[in-house]
This record gives C-alpha cells, structure tokens and sequence, in this order.
C-alpha cells in the first residue's frame, strides 16, 4: 500500500514538474503536432485506402510516444544534474519505484499529445472523431501510457552510463515510429522488421486504440500491451539493481 | 582588415570547435547522421502506405530539410552556448567588428549543414534503392550547399531570438517543424492550401528541394538557375535580417540588463 502510495505521490510530483517544463511540458507536445500535420497532408492528397483516421489515431500514438522517447532515456541523468541522484539511491525504497514515476509522468503527459493531435485533425483537417468502444477506448490509452512508462524506465536505467543519454532516448523517436504501425502498415515493412515490432509495446498499444476507435477486437492486444509493459519494468528492475551495483563498486554514481 | 580576418577565420573555427565540446560523436552520429535515414525513411514509407509520390520525392525532400538541424541548432548554441559557458558578455563587450563576428561563426555552420544533408542524400539513395545519376551528384553537391546557407541565413535569426528566448531548443525544434511541412520536403506544393504555398516561397529549401528533384531528373544546374538565385537570395535576406536583430537584442540586452539572463 506504501508503494502505491509512494508512486502515486511521485507521480503527481514529476508530472507537475514536467508541465512546467518548456520543453517538456510544451515542446514535447508541440513538436509530434508538425508530424502529424505533414502525415494529414500527405494522407489527404494520396489516393491510399487508408482513411484520415487511421492517420489521425496514428499520429496521435506518435506525440505519446515522443514525449516519452525524448525525455526519459535522460531521466535518471537528470537526477544526477540536480544532485538528488544519490540522495534517491540511498533512499529506502527500490530504486525503480522512484524512477518509474518520473517515466510514467512523462508518458501521462502523452495523453496531452494524443488529444491535442486528435483535436487538431478535428478542427484544421475535419477528421471525425468517432470511436466505437469508448470504454476500450479509455483503457487502451491507460495501458498504453503504462507500458511507454515502463519502457521509458527501461531506457532511463539502461542508458546511464551513457553521458549523451539523452541523445539515444531522441534517437528511438523515428524508428519507433516508423516500425510500430502508427501511420505505415507492418505488412508494408520488410519481414525481418515485424518481429522487432513485436517485442514493442507501442506496436500493442497502438493496435489496442486503433481496434476500439475504429471497431474490431482490441482485448488481445491490449493486454499484450499490458503484458509487455509489466516485462520492461521487470527487465528494468534487474538492470537497475546491475547499474547500481556497479555504480557503487567503482564509485561512479555522480558521473557527470 | 586583417583584425577582421582574423575574427572572421580565428574565431568561426574556434566557437565551432567549441560546439564540438558538447557535440561529440556520440552525440554527432545519432542525431546528425543516422537520424536523417530515419526520416527519409520515415516519410518514404509513409508516402507509399498513402500512395502518393516516389521514393526519390521524399529522399531528396528531407536528406536537404534535414540540414536545418544542424543550421538552426548550432547558430543557436551560438548564442545560448557562450551565455551557458558565461562568455556571451565578455564577446559582446568586445570592440571586435560584429559582421566578421558572426559571419565566421556561420560559415563551419554552412558546411557541416551541406555535409549532413549530402550524407543522407547518399545513404538515403543507397538504403531505398534509390538511383541518382552521378552526372547530377556534382549539380546536387552545389545545391546542397546552397540550401544549407539559406538555412543559416534563418538559423542567424533563430539566434538573434536567443538573445531573447530562453528556450532555444523549442523554437528551433518549432522551425524545423514548420519547414517539414511549409517547404515540399514531403507534401507537394501544390497539395497545400495556397496560402501556405504563397509563405513557402519565402522560406530556406522551398526551391532548393524543387531545384534537387529537377536536377535528379535530367536538369542541368543552368536549368534550375531561378531556383537557385531564388534560394541564395532568401539565405541573403534573412541573413542580414538576423544580423540586424542580433544587433538591436544586443543593444536591448545592454541597455535592460538581460544579456546573461538564462
């Protein structure tokens, strides 16, 4: 219960900071918003099949994953910055249960981006805003930003020996974009990519709104949304517990 | 004259080394080099899942657009990164000549710009299978060069507002934003409203990128000439716009005090 209590907590206080954050709190959402208007552009003058729609659910999926991928790959750098990084290492609670609030605050700020891409297509593009299973709808979005944080933990932990972390958390934005079917089918991907999308979240998460907005059967997907997400905090606290046991050996916890 | 020179070769190369102290490789190669695939590649499969144009459409699209990274971000750090290393007043209140000051400071900029974009253009083609002719490649280099200097006539304006801005990274992040879409890199000029065709004309790439798909299709540069005097003279114009605001900031920065505000 403390735990949950703990997160919880922290949670509301790493997503008050992030909105204050110009570049969190406003670029993050800004920036997925010029994709998304190129993508509207391209869709509507293309002669596809494939609807406004998809494009719109599409590109909203990318502005969550961006304000994730951007920013938590240097989440647990930043600590360091601010010096607060030992001080939370040396706190009784794990490690991860502190660091999983920053991420999951960030992929709640994502929420922001799938609305304000979903109002966007509605408004400059007239793109309807029907979704079948509302319900599936909410809890797909939910899973999602879950398994984003859980990644986003992935990367926060696995990226701290890297002084440039924050560069490998920009440099997953495209590929993650590009591989997880937000705006270009799998099928039109080579094969060997599909089973790398596969093992990513965003791939589920992105099926799982797509199939509640737009009708089909969102259930499997979304819980292996879920499944995965709860796999990467697990693989993060195992790699967290190797970072800090390193971090403490060789003395090498504040790097800067 | 020579004082000028020296400012102008002397001290562009060493704030261009110094954006290296924080732009090592590990942080070159990701975002400048392997960034750019992805975005072509990006938009390139983006463009066939919506079946409008070629490869080679979005390929040169964005292996130019790409430059205004490093244009916009490091004309910007020209600013922010010396008020960041507190050096900005100590340059500003120097006597040295500002035309040499800052012109030096863009030229490293020019080229890095024009080599990122003449990277992905040919590892771009390599990766889609894309065909270039080699006799285009030399025509292509000039036009590469061209664009990547208009963008840093706009990318001087983006660090005039740094003067002003704290947050330059969003603004410059903000301008990327409105050349992806604004410039034909990947949607067809005539596909967008016209207002928004009207305000391409003004801006850095809008007639490199036409001049490029021209030249990649059999044109000769003698062909694309209007195209290229069109893009040379937009860096020009807002190049010497972004000299001018970077002079009045620098006065308004004096006079309130706000030079080193970070």
């Amino acid at each position: 219960m403390s735990a949950l209590r703990l997160l919880a907590v922290a949670w509301y206080l790493q997503f008050k900071m992030i909105l204050r954050s110009p570049f969190d709190g406003i670029g993050n959402v800004l920036y997925p918003l010029f994709f998304a208007t190129t993508a509207f552009f391209v869709f509507r003058a293309g002669d596809s099949p494939r609807t406004l729609i998809y494009a719109s659910l599409g590109a909203a999926v990318m502005g969550m994953w961006s304000s994730v991928s951007t920013s938590a790959g240097s989440a647990m750098q930043r600590e360091r910055w601010w010096g607060t990084l030992e001080l939370l290492v040396a706190a009784p609670r794990h490690f991860s249960l502190v660091m999983l609030p920053a991420t999951l605050g960030l992929a709640t700020v994502g929420i922001y981006n799938l609305a304000a891409t979903l109002l966007w297509g509605r408004f400059a593009f007239g793109i309807p805003l029907t979704i079948t299973h509302p319900l599936f709808f909410a809890l797909s979005i939910v899973a999602t930003v879950l398994a984003f944080g859980g990644l986003g933990l992935l990367f926060a932990v696995s990226f701290v020996r890297f002084r440039a972390a924050w560069v490998l958390g920009n440099f997953f934005e495209y590929p993650v974009w590009l591989i997880c079917g937000f705006l270009v089918p799998l099928a039109l991907l080579p094969a060997w990519v599909r089973p790398i999308s596969w093992v990513l979240a965003p791939t589920w998460g992105m099926n799982a709104i797509r199939e509640s907005a737009l009708g089909g059967t969102p259930l499997p997907d979304l819980l292996l949304c879920l499944a995965l997400g709860v796999a990467y905090i697990g693989l993060a606290v195992l790699v967290t517990n190797r970072v800090l046991f390193d971090a403490r050996a060789r003395g090498s916890l504040s790097l800067t | 004259m020579i004082v000028s020179a020296r400012i102008f070769i002397v001290g562009g190369a060493t704030s261009f080394r110094a954006l290296w102290y924080w732009l090592t490789p590990w942080i070159y190669v990701p975002t400048m080099l392997i960034a750019p695939i992805f975005q072509i590649l990006l938009f390139a499969y983006i463009g066939r899942s919506a079946g409008l144009e070629s490869d080679e459409f979005y390929l040169i699209g964005n292996a130019l657009q790409y430059a205004s990274i490093p244009c916009l971000f490091a004309m910007a750090q020209m600013v922010g990164g010396e008020r960041y290393q507190n050096t900005l007043s100590a340059i500003l209140v120097s006597p040295a000549p500002r035309i040499p000051l800052f012109l030096g400071r863009s030229v490293p900029v020019v080229l890095n710009g024009a080599f990122v974009a003449a990277f992905s253009l040919v590892v771009g083609a390599l990766v889609l299978g894309v065909h270039l002719p080699a006799s285009s490649l030399p025509s292509l280099g000039v036009i590469v060069l061209i664009s990547a200097f208009s963008c840093t006539g706009l990318g001087l304006v983006n660090a005039a507002a740094s003067l002003r801005i704290r947050e330059n990274a969003v603004l410059s992040n903000v301008i990327f934003g409105f050349l992806l879409i604004f410039t034909g890199a990947n949607v067809p000029l005539d596909a967008l409203p016209d207002w928004m065709s009207t305000v391409a004309q003004g801006l850095p790439f809008t007639h490199a990128i036409e001049a490029a798909r021209q030249v990649a299709a059999g044109a000769s540069l003698g062909d694309v000439r209007g195209l290229l005097g069109a893009e040379l003279l937009i860096g020009a114009i807002y190049g010497v716009a972004g000299y001018a605001l970077l002079r009045w900031f620098e006065v308004q920065s004096r006079r309130r005090g706000t030079l080193e505000r970070s």
